[in-house]
């Protein structure tokens, strides 16, 4: 029992298998849960859809070990993000900026999400349209009467 | 109305399509520069061979320079090779290499054999240098203008369509 407990407890406080390695590490715990925080946020640009926190490219190390010498330079985050990005574009970031270019990216989903929820609105209004009854008019009544035979 | 929904998803369908086809047959990892039209980086280098001198900023102003990112690792590199070295017989411009974590011994045997078309050549051992230009894989070409402004960047080897097709024609637009 308690060794199940133990293993539960190693299993939830388990940290993700970071790429960055000891040699990288700074010895300062906040200045490295910084460039972790960084690291989360930079493309690999060789593997292209990974952090560099997570690449084992030779060029990720560079830029993780870059980052960490920037925030003990003194940098705050968004200024190694930006020191980062003048060198390497926008498409470095993980996270795509808010710019008039990249709107359609940012809102295109909901956009998409929209249009659709609108045409199943129009759908089910229209099918409601459709099946609306009609009641009978004293005429038809009648008719329905005579077929059936007079009964009520 | 109802005739244009039934043709909204052939439309759509369309767009996609098109999209599709324009994407058909570039390379996803050829990616734009940040540095187009801006000055080139500051960075200084060592020399790499002994009687061609090294490369730093200053060295790319007052004419119209090549700047090549190679390594003798690199085996793309080799592709490109007899490319500079037949621009280099033309005389046409001043090619400048940076020599990516290579080592020196590698990179001088690389040069000796295949022979030498670079003016200047720097050494990035540690290619803090390259993360300067931007650079995310060897080879990689920039043109620089005689402001000393990063006007092209190439991205891989550089065949010899390139050379006839962009970099010869910019070149000459840029020496005017």
């Amino acid at each position: 029992m308690i060794r199940a407990l133990a293993l539960l407890l190693v299993l939830l406080t388990a940290t993700p298998a970071w790429t960055v390695e000891p040699d990288e590490i700074l010895a300062d715990p906040a200045q490295e849960a910084r460039a972790r925080e960084v690291g989360q946020e930079l493309r690999c640009l060789v593997c292209q859809n990974q952090a560099i926190d997570d690449s084992n490219a030779p060029l990720a190390r560079d830029l993780r070990i870059l980052v960490r010498e920037r925030i003990k330079a003194g940098d705050s985050n968004a200024q190694v993000m930006d020191f980062v990005v003048a060198r390497y574009g926008d498409f470095v970031r993980l996270r795509p900026p808010m710019r008039a270019e990249t709107y359609l990216l940012w809102f295109g989903p909901a956009l998409i999400l929209a249009i659709a929820l609108s045409a199943l609105l129009l759908a089910l209004r229209r099918r409601k349209a459709a099946s609306r009854t009609v009641p009978l008019d004293a005429n038809e009544r009648a008719r329905l009467d005579k077929i059936l035979g007079g009964e009520p | 109305m109802r005739r244009l929904l039934y043709i909204l998803p052939v439309v759509l369908l369309g767009l996609v399509a098109v999209l599709a086809y324009l994407r058909l047959g570039k390379d996803p990892s050829i990616l734009p520069s940040a540095l187009i039209d801006r000055p080139a980086p500051e960075f200084a280098l060592p020399p790499l061979l002994d009687g061609v001198p090294g490369l730093a900023t200053a060295d790319l102003k007052g004419q119209v320079a090549l700047v090549n990112v190679f390594a003798s690792w690199c085996a793309p590199c080799r592709v490109e090779h007899p490319v500079f070295l037949r621009l280099k017989e033309e005389g046409r411009v001043a090619i400048y290499g940076i020599n990516y974590k290579d080592k020196p011994e590698d990179a001088t045997a690389w040069l000796q054999r295949l022979g030498n078309p670079y003016t200047r050549i720097g050494a990035d051992r540690e290619g803090r240098a390259a993360i300067e230009w931007g650079v995310y894989g060897v080879p990689e070409t920039f043109v620089i203008d005689r402001e000393g402004r990063i006007r092209y960047r190439h991205v891989g080897p550089v065949q010899p369509r390139d050379l006839d097709e962009k970099i010869l024609p910019l070149l000459r637009e840029l020496q005017k």
